[in-house]
């Protein structure tokens, strides 16, 4: 009896530490949501997708803005290949720029910049593929030329701009690229105050670039004075909408200090909408006042010229409709996202149904002027088009791509990205006639999707196809660091050139035969007219004496594709690279010694005895 | 009424048998987990944190996963919505705690060698009141966190409880809570106790029918 008592207790001990062991719920592996391996049939058809066999092309560009390194990157669409490198903001001894004279000029003193928007030029509201407009922080824009692929023209520093982040976006006609302070500072610039008196001394900006609709070369158009915001995102308004540029705002608080804190403690910040067509007649008429330089007009003095549309907190991107009818701004500590109806806006510019004012600019009625808030997901940040009437917004804390649809705002379908998406880029997805097909995620966070570099990551942009009711993520791709803004564009609007026709180059030192070739001096100023074609450059060798001003003018007179010479000058910073047809120069002080040069740029079989000497006494 | 209160104490001065002592100091070895397990775990997954965030809480200390870097991960998205740092100097818990279970745990060694049912009742009664409070504690805890958050915060948040068992949406976080080997433990211990009363009574009772 005590002894099977005892048996029978310590099994029943056994038992209920058996049992609350299998009881108790252990830490999961993995969320319940989590995605099984995808199914093979699936890989096999994103693989098909995305596949552009060896030879053949791909059908879009995406160009990728470089952020911090400067510069922009084509990648082709859908393969995701890195193709080519436009430096902009940053030298890059790839292709020279920066070491020549005419690129180094135009840099000018920053050898960095921080490029986030690039804006391809439209006409009637759609990419027509002749450039491409790129900011960076330091209140400059770029042109690039989409016909060589080449940066033409860098404008700026612009006055009285700080940190040209609301940039580069064009209006429909390209005839504005606009430029926006992301930090207001006391103007002109040089101008001193103390962040006490940030409120009232502290001034944002707003800016057109006129755009020559020929040759493409930008200037100051106008500039309005902007209330001390955090200009951030712009984009311009179209059809229905044309006529305005819409800038998003953040910090309306005025705050200083830790921003993350200070500049979130109103529910609602502001999207400024401007009126670039009466900016321009102002312009014209010699309105604004003085100030570094250029005139500057204010909005408080110009009724109609301004107007704030109050949006959710802290907000990154606007972005317009195609048809120009919603602006759609998101409060990126949100969930969702608002629908701005166009036609509600101007009742309420007409009507004067305003709630208040900031320095003298109105402020809409929010109520009134909004159609629908979109339930799109938390953090929600960039906006583009498909051509269904779908929108699909990127949604930063979600790490997630949210489908919608215009008018029924009824929210379709969800992708995850990995991880936390910054922009999205859709196929010619912020134009009038948006082509679908292809949506790109512009992540901001790679961790683990790619074999392992160390410390410094690079950023992951994923590939969606969204030709289907059900978004499918196809392809990962790595983007240079560090992609912000993105365009895609239809590989057959591009139509670049790849040589320089011989009889295009009017550059005063170019020279087509080695028989002009050769050193001419004048006092202490040595010009070398120098020649590189297939495998020697011509002269082999010249004589110029220390302390001399050297130009070295080399032209490569080859017209075949692909046929580039460098020319490195060792032990000087110089390295330059010529392009078929093109001429370069580059002007430097002598120092005494023998200095070899080469070709640095692969030619041909005998490239490695395309060198000679510079011989300095 | 006499009759009832002199059957409770001959209940209660009457000597347990083997197997209530045995039964004693297995719940004695089942307060050990509690010095080397977690007691308690948190698993937060986002998107951005496939592998997850984790968090053991011991009974005297805090361990975050991935070599203690996801408390800071945690504490770093928590100021967000203005939630209080998670730290170890915060739980007053980890300072009593072990030192409670240990006593407890000399109670019933003292309980199995002393051998009578009052002092098998005295640490039953006892360790229930010590469990419920340390739940009350933790729930507790939990609860503040998720109330007391900064009103200025960058991103304002309702209020809320974090999950004490199971799994809840919070944010773009999928959270989960669960009792881990510590407290599962404890919780056998208490079990063991019962058990052992059980026994002790129903032997009292056949020798006393």
């Amino acid at each position: 009896m005590k002894t099977r008592s005892a048996g029978t207790i310590l099994a029943t001990a056994a038992g209920i530490v058996a049992l609350g062991l299998l009881a108790g719920r252990c830490a999961p592996s993995a969320p319940r949501g989590a995605k099984k391996a995808a199914a093979v049939s699936d890989i096999a058809a994103a693989a098909m997708k995305v596949y552009v066999a060896p030879g053949d092309l791909d059908e879009y560009y995406l160009f990728a803005s470089g952020g911090h390194s400067g510069q922009v990157y084509v990648y082709g669409l859908p393969s995701g290949r890195h193709i080519s490198t436009i430096p902009v903001f940053t030298p890059y001894p790839a292709t020279g720029y920066g070491f020549d004279d005419e690129s180094k000029k135009m840099l000018g003193e920053l050898t960095w910049g921080d490029a986030h928007h690039p804006a391809l030029s439209e006409t009637n509201g759609d990419y027509d593929g002749r450039w491409l407009f790129i900011n960076d922080m330091n209140a400059r824009v770029a042109r690039i030329d989409l016909r060589d692929f080449k940066t033409k023209q860098i404008l700026g520093p612009i006055p009285n701009v700080s940190g040209n982040h609301a940039s580069s976006f064009v209006t429909p006609n390209t005839e504005y690229a606009v430029v926006g302070s992301r930090f207001s500072i006391p103007i002109p610039k040089g101008t001193v105050a103390g962040v006490d008196k940030y409120a009232t001394e502290y001034k944002g900006v707003v800016t057109g670039v006129k755009i020559d609709p020929k040759s493409g070369e930008m200037s100051i158009g106008w500039q309005i004075l902007m209330p001390p915001f955090d200009y951030d995102l712009g984009d311009a308004g179209k059809l229905a909408s044309d006529g305005w540029v819409f800038f998003t705002s953040y910090n309306t608080e005025r705050a200083t200090g830790k921003l993350e804190v200070t500049s979130a403690q109103r529910d609602r910040d502001y999207i400024a909408a401007v009126d670039w067509r009466m900016a321009e007649q102002l312009a014209a008429k010699g309105e604004g006042t003085m100030i570094g330089g250029i005139k500057v007009i204010d909005p408080a003095k110009n009724p109609g010229l301004v107007y704030f549309m109050p949006c959710g907190k802290s907000p990154h991107g606007v972005d317009v409709s195609p048809d120009g009818k919603y602006v759609v701004g998101s409060g990126k500590l949100q969930g969702v996202t608002t629908a701005f109806n166009w036609e509600k806006v101007q009742t309420a510019m007409r009507n004067k149904d305003f709630t208040g004012d900031e320095d003298g600019i109105p402020v809409l009625k929010y109520e009134s002027i909004k159609d629908a808030e979109v339930p799109v997901g938390l953090g929600p940040l960039h906006t583009q088009f498909g051509p269904d009437g779908h929108a699909y917004t990127s949604l930063f804390v979600d790490s997630a791509i949210a489908k919608w649809k215009l008018g029924t705002w009824e929210v379709v379908d969800k992708v995850p990205m990995s991880y936390s998406i910054g922009h999205l880029a859709a196929a010619e997805g912020d134009t009038v006639s948006p082509d679908g097909k292809w949506l790109v995620g512009l992540n901001k966070l790679s961790h683990g999707r790619h074999i392992t570099v160390g410390p410094s990551q690079p950023e992951s942009s994923q590939l969606v196809d969204i030709t289907e009711e059900k978004m499918k993520l196809v392809l990962d791709f790595f983007t240079e660091p560090e992609p912000h803004y993105a365009q895609i564009v239809k590989a057959d609007k591009i139509k670049a050139i790849e040589v320089y026709p011989k009889e295009e180059n009017k550059h005063p030192h170019a020279i087509w035969d080695v028989k002009d070739a050769g050193v001419t001096r004048s006092g202490d100023k040595v010009l070398v007219k120098m020649i590189a074609v297939r495998s020697t450059f011509t002269p082999t060798d010249f004589e110029v004496k220390a302390g001399d001003l050297v130009t070295l003018a080399l032209t490569n007179i080859e017209q075949t594709t692909d046929e580039l010479h460098g020319l490195g000058l060792l032990d000087y910073n110089i390295n330059i690279v010529v392009d078929p047809g093109e001429t370069k120069t580059v002007t430097f002080k002598a120092k005494k010694g023998v200095y070899p040069y080469y070709c640095t740029n692969f030619c041909s079989a005998l490239h490695q005895e395309m060198q000679g000497y510079m011989i300095v006494r | 009424v006499k009759n009832s209160l002199q059957a409770v104490n001959r209940f209660l001065d009457a000597p347990v048998d083997v197997g209530p002592r045995a039964l004693l100091v297995l719940a004695f070895l089942c307060l050990l987990p509690t010095y080397l397990t977690p007691l308690y775990n948190m698993t937060m997954f986002a998107p951005q944190y496939p592998e997850g965030l984790r968090l053991d809480i011991y009974s005297y200390k805090l361990v975050g996963g991935n070599d203690n870097q996801d408390i800071r991960e945690i504490n770093v998205l928590n100021h967000y919505i203005g939630m209080k740092d998670l730290a170890t100097e915060d739980f007053t818990e980890f300072k009593w705690l072990p030192f409670v279970v240990g006593i407890f745990g000399l109670l019933f060694l003292r309980a199995a060698v002393l051998g009578k049912v009052s002092h098998l009742v005295d640490v039953a009664v006892l360790f229930v009141y010590f469990g419920a409070f340390a739940l009350w504690s933790f729930g507790y805890k939990m609860y503040q966190y998720g109330h007391n958050l900064d009103p200025k915060a960058a991103v304002r948040v309702d209020p809320f409880m974090p999950p004490m068992f199971g799994y809840k949406k919070l944010a773009n976080f999928e959270v989960y809570s669960y009792p881990q080997l510590g407290s599962y433990a404890l919780a056998v211990a208490a079990l063991v106790l019962g058990l052992a009363l059980v026994f002790a009574w129903r032997r009292w009772r056949r020798e006393t029918a």
